[in-house]
């Protein structure tokens, strides 16, 4: 293999092992803030127990999130120089906003919330983690534009004397309605994950008969909040595929394998296509529901992939512009299946408890365990959608992955990196496997409520909370 | 001052922030096991750096982003020219933050004494790299025009460990060695606070020696801009030696400020000896990268600008508090049940 399609290859694998935690972090940030609030405001022990609880499991998940966050900040600059020196001049401002903006009060003020419970009054100990949790809505911010921008470029111009794109407007950068879908259409998905996972594991509590005073509540905080924010997924879901089919025509036509510019185009459910992907040979759709997604109309003509092939030839020059169909295409429908099961998961077990009942029959406890994965699965695939995609393309229409690989690293470099990085993130996704489960089996802690204490705490105490 | 030089300084203010800040985390981290008896002293002298070490690794990750933000080509030609020492620092990094937020969760022995290692190596591995990356930046690396135009890296591996660089690396081993352990005295209570304080005369030593050898070779391949590079390194010297002086006669908090101080100085230093380059070619001067050649367009730098001059005041504020808030020193006495893992401990009472 080449060092561009290691270097792919690399980009792909640390950077969906990096979202696989962003979703819980961003989505549990607030749920625990949540609980914590409930506890401070009624002085149930119950949230408080949640809160320490479910506190320690974000805790475990936050400690790999920001580990692999540091590959992601470097990685543009060892294997992707010259994409790097093509955009720096705008890709770069986000980041660096990024970590000035958020993930400063994302780390002081969870170390605050973390050492805090003893050294800090209750009020600004609550306020410690909803600083922290608006840190990782800032940082998604920042980060998503960043992406949008890569996939539709605005507020530039291309110099060519420096071959490179230069900012003309910030504010259309980060206030451009691809980069405000995304974001609204992400941060629902993260919500969704964090409510997965405090429902899943509320569920193995139930199950267990363990403190069901507390998991029965959380079950329910978490059931509603993958409900709730399934509709914004789906909402924005919407608005995302009718922004995409404007701007990046050939990555619809390629989620519906539509090879010829149609009217009234169908959604399908199930495309069989040939081996390499340059046609279908049999279909089963929906009726007019694809034109109605990508263009609001259900007669709206919808570009197919070779029409838009033959456009682009002509646009960009001879070349390949069509991104791996059969990728694309499943990927698309894993992300919207692997979601809506779990939203039908939530409901279900909802209904079953509603009014102090318990849920019946062999299917609960295989749902329930299943639960917290489903929705990593479909963030995944969302990205491996939106990525793949936009492939040939590194941004849209102005410099291809291929251009934007460092030239100075040979394959060999790149292989050994992306084998340890590899190595590395399995041995690391094992332990806190194997932590989170041990959390899991103790179960909620007993805690007792305590006394308002002055900042700084006292220095002859037991710490509540060290290393 | 153009917007360049702005962002030149900001970049070195960075790099001082984080040099301070983690060069003590780096300290302690290779130090714990050495300063510690037992379990419970070793939980006490990871919790001096528990709220805070996250927040201080963020001035490399800003350091980064500002780089590639400001100067796009200083970004891409340093990080995929230097791209294992990088990676090593990278692991190192990675398994440094999960060593810290892990080893305490379990309360088996060998499961701490693994953790333990890797605090120590994931310490000392970027504490060194560190140093050998920037005497490399200053001394000039090969770099020259590529056929696309843009001045890249052509050294491979072995060319940056050459002995001025890795000078430069146990220079700044030592220095983060002796500022970890000075930490360390200023937050710990009885017999880790006087073995830290023990540590910190030794290694003060070492760093001093190194330094003054480091600082000297510096000036002698500087002729051009000698006297002002040769006062810096003098006030260097000066500085540290008086944070040794202040260390041997117990005053830790003088110690530490002037252990700081005299890393910012050595910092200023090699971005002084710099300027304007900010990554020379020792193939020609024709090849430099500079604040001119590598930097982003005049818009850019004036909204990053904006953007930092709000925002930097902010964060030294409510980062200056933290400290603030956990001033008080951590004694192995207040960490209740040391041998039971921080999520074994069945039951959290907090005081009434
Ligand atoms: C939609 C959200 C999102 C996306 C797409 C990404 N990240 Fe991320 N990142 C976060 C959301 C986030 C977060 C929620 O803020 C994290 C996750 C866990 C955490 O600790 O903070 C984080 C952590 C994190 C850290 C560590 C911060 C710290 O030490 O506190 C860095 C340096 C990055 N990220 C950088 C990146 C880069 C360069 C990305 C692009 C390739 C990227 N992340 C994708
Ligand atoms: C928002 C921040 C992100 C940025 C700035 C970003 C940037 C990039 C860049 C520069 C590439 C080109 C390199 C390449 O083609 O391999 C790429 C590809 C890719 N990205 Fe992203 N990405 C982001 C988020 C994500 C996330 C969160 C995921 C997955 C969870 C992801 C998955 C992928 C995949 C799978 C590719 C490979 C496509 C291919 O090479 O064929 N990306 N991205
Ligand atoms: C309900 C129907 C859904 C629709 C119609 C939908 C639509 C889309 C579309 C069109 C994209 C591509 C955006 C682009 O390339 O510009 C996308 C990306 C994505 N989807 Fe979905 N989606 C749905 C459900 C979900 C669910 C349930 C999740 C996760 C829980 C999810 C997570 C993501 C993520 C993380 C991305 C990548 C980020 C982005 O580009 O916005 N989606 N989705």
């Amino acid at each position: 293999m080449e060092a561009l399609d290691l270097a792919r290859w690399q980009f792909a694998i640390v950077t969906v092992y990096h979202f696989l935690f962003v979703p819980i972090t961003i989505g549990m940030s607030f749920l625990v803030a949540g609980l914590h609030t409930a506890w401070y405001r009624t002085g149930k022990l119950q949230y408080l127990r949640a809160t320490k609880f479910f506190g320690k499991l974000f805790l475990i998940n936050f400690a790999i999130g920001v580990a692999t966050g540091i590959v992601q900040e470097f990685q543009f600059g060892m294997n992707w120089s010259s994409y790097s020196r093509f955009v720096g001049d705008i890709f770069g401002a986000p980041l660096a906003i990024e970590g000035l903006l958020a993930f400063f009060l994302e780390s002081t003020f969870l170390g605050l919330w973390i050492f805090g419970w003893d050294r800090l009054p209750k009020k600004l100990h609550l306020a410690s983690i909803w600083l922290a949790a608006t840190g990782t809505l800032l940082s998604a911010y920042f980060i998503l534009a960043a992406n949008a921008w890569m996939q539709h470029p605005v507020g530039f111009v291309y110099n060519p004397e420096k071959n490179r794109a230069e900012l003309t407007d910030i504010v259309e950068v980060l206030t451009q309605k691809t980069a405000l879908a995304t974001f609204f259409h992400t941060i629902p998905a993260a919500a969704f994950t964090g409510g997965a996972f405090i429902a899943g594991i509320s569920a193995y509590l139930i199950i267990k008969g363990k403190d069901l005073k507390m998991s029965r509540s959380t079950f329910k905080l978490g059931a509603i909040t993958m409900l709730i924010s399934f509709v914004f997924v789906s909402v924005s879901g919407d608005l995302t595929s009718r922004i995409m089919t404007e701007q990046q025509p050939m990555k619809m036509a390629a989620a519906e394998a539509l090879y010829t510019t149609q009217a009234s185009a169908p959604f399908s459910l199930l495309t069989i296509g040939t081996l390499d992907g340059s046609k279908s040979v049999f279909q089963i759709g929906i009726p007019s529901l694809l034109s109605f997604l990508s263009t609001g109309d259900f007669n709206g003509v919808v570009e197919g992939v070779n029409d838009l092939e033959a456009k682009y030839d002509k646009q960009y020059g001879e070349g390949n512009y069509t991104p791996n169909i059969p990728l694309a295409y499943w990927s698309f429908r894993l992300m919207i299946g692997f979601g809506a099961i779990g939203a039908f998961f939530a409901l279900l077990a909802l209904w079953q408890m509603r009014k102090g009942g318990t849920p019946r029959g062999m299917w609960f406890a295989p749902a329930m365990f299943s639960l917290p994965f489903l929705p990593l699965l479909a963030n995944s695939f969302g990205w491996i959608f939106t990525e793949i995609g936009r492939q040939p393309w590194a941004v849209f229409g102005l410099i291809k992955t291929a251009d934007g690989v460092s030239t100075v690293v040979s394959a060999g470099a790149v292989l050994f990196t992306m084998i340890a990085f590899t190595l590395l993130y399995g041995v690391l996704a094992f332990i806190e496997v194997g932590l989170i489960v041990r959390v899991i089996k103790i179960g909620p802690t007993e805690e007792h409520d305590y006394a308002d204490p002055h900042i700084g705490g006292s220095a002859d105490k037991p710490l509540v909370m060290s290393y | 001052m153009t917007f360049q030089t702005v962002w030149f300084l900001l970049i070195a203010v960075l790099w001082v922030g984080y040099f301070i800040l983690e060069g003590f985390d780096f300290g302690v981290g290779m130090l714990h096991r050495f300063v510690s008896r037992n379990e419970a002293d070793r939980r006490a002298v990871l919790t001096t750096l528990g709220p805070v070490w996250d927040g201080n690794e963020v001035w490399l990750l800003v350091a980064g982003g500002a780089t590639f933000a400001a100067f796009p080509e200083w970004y891409a030609t340093l990080f995929s020219g230097f791209y294992f020492p990088l990676f090593l620092i990278l692991v190192s990094l990675i398994v440094r933050g999960v060593a810290f937020e892990y080893r305490s969760k379990y309360g088996k022995a060998q499961w701490r004494q693994r953790w333990d290692i890797a605090i120590m190596v994931s310490s000392a591995i970027p504490a060194l790299l560190w140093g050998v990356a920037f005497a490399n930046i200053v001394k000039g690396v090969p770099i020259e025009k590529a056929s696309n135009g843009s001045l890249e890296y052509v050294g491979g591996f072995f060319n940056l460990l050459n002995p001025f660089a890795l000078l430069g690396g146990v220079v700044t081993l030592t220095v983060f060695l002796t500022h970890g352990a000075v930490f360390l005295s200023l937050k710990t209570t009885g017999e880790i606070r006087e073995r830290s304080r023990a540590i910190a005369k030794t290694t003060g030593l070492f760093a001093a020696v190194s330094c003054v050898g480091f600082l000297t070779w510096t000036n002698l391949l500087f002729t051009d801009i000698n006297s002002q590079v040769l006062i810096l390194s003098v006030l260097v010297a000066l500085l540290w030696v008086a944070g040794m002086t202040a260390n041997f006669v117990g005053r830790e908090g003088w110690a530490f400020i002037f252990n700081s101080v005299a890393i910012a100085a050595f910092v200023s230093t090699l971005f002084y000896a710099l300027y304007p380059r900010v990554m020379p070619s020792s193939l020609g001067a024709q090849f430099d990268l500079t604040i001119t050649n590598a930097a982003s367009t005049d818009y850019t730098l004036k909204v990053m600008t904006i953007v930092a001059v709000v925002m930097t005041p902010i964060v030294l504020i409510y980062q200056g508090w933290t400290y603030w808030v956990f001033r008080k020193r951590v004694s192995a006495s207040q960490i209740s049940n040391p041998e039971h893992g921080v999520l074994d401990v069945v039951s959290h009472i907090l005081h009434k």
